[in-house]
């Protein structure tokens, strides 16, 4: 049991690991960044370096050969963004269409604190809504002597 | 009353979001190639390593760009729709073998049927990554300039086939 665990432990570097080496250490930590970066379109919730996908490995070989070659970081993005979308992207870019992504949240929580607002400040007026005039203080009087004397 | 109806009003919105949301296909990706010429490839044919098929021979008239395999399973489901269509004769489809054994690929033809003008031999799946192929089978739907208008992901059915892509070829006959 605790052999198989071990094992299992193992399995995400192995994804990782088929891979093959890279010149410098440095590229080999860009090559990790990047690939927990993209998410694999077969398995939609992981990223590339998660999976053992045919296509992340494909992915990712890609991503180790544009490294080697010197491409930056926003050359692979981009490489990749043209082909898959920026679905590909764990962290959409904020623009047009990705507005409401990017800012709905807030939005909400704007809203929710100007409903409160109003809410708080509609309960607040309701109390303070002025005296009672003549014939309504009567009418309390009365009821709350009716009151007394059901009560006894 | 009419502040009653702020609620249900929010409800209903809200309802309707939702409805429409699971109406969608999460595992469907928008190409990001719509709009936008078919990239350029070259490659071996299927049938003949001695020639090639490329990018630029699918152009001058509206055609079909189907990405298959012979170890895809849904490949075979939607494998007579595609026939259906090359009978019909409205337009050339062309095939893109993507990461196939060669004899595996012909085989599976033989069995089934080749219904292709002309089959791309994509062994290693370079030219499925250009066309940001992420699931065999895909469909392209290309215009007579060459530019991928439609992408379907997925086997086509009777549905996807009538409703979909004969009328897309159709409209874009029409477009000239």
């Amino acid at each position: 049991m605790k052999r198989l665990l071990f094992l299992l432990l193992l399995l995400p570097g192995l994804a990782l690991a088929a891979l093959g080496d890279f010149d410098t250490p440095q590229q080999e930590a860009r090559f990790r960044d990047l690939s927990q970066q993209l998410r694999c379109l077969v398995c939609q919730g992981q990223s590339i370096a998660d999976s053992n996908a045919e296509l992340a490995n494909d992915l990712k070989r890609e991503v180790r050969r544009m490294i080697l070659e010197g491409r930056s970081d926003g050359e692979i993005k981009e490489f990749m963004v043209a082909r898959y979308g920026d679905f590909v992207l764990f962290k959409p870019p904020v623009k047009g269409s990705t507005y409401l992504l990017w800012f709905g949240p807030f939005g909400l929580l704007l809203g929710g604190f100007f409903t409160w607002f109003m809410l708080a400040r509609r309960r607040q007026a309701d109390v303070t809504a002025g005296e009672l005039s003549a014939s309504e203080r009567e009418r309390l009087a009365r009821v709350l002597n009716q009151d007394s004397r059901g009560d006894a | 009353m009419r502040k009653a109806l702020i609620p249900l009003i929010i409800f209903a919105a809200l309802t309707v979001l939702l409805a429409v949301g699971l109406t969608l296909n999460p595992t469907t990706v928008p190409s990001p190639l719509i709009g936008k010429p078919l990239p350029a490839f070259t490659a071996p044919q299927l049938h003949d390593p001695e020639q090639s098929l490329s990018s630029d021979d699918i152009k001058g008239k509206v055609s079909v760009l189907n990405v298959f395999a012979s170890w895809c399973i849904p490949c075979r489901q939607e494998h007579p729709y595609l026939a259906a269509l090359a009978q019909r004769g409205i337009a050339p489809i062309y095939g893109l073998s993507y990461k196939d054994k060669r004899e595996d690929a012909r085989a599976w033809l033989a069995r089934f049927g080749d219904l292709y003008q002309g089959i791309a031999y994509d062994l290693e799946g370079r030219v499925g990554l250009d066309l940001g192929v992420y699931g065999v089978p895909e469909t392209f739907i290309l215009d007579r300039h060459g530019v991928v208008r439609y992408k379907h992901v997925g086997p086509v059915d009777a549905t996807a086939l009538n409703e979909v892509i004969v009328p897309w070829i159709e409209r874009l006959q029409r477009e000239g």
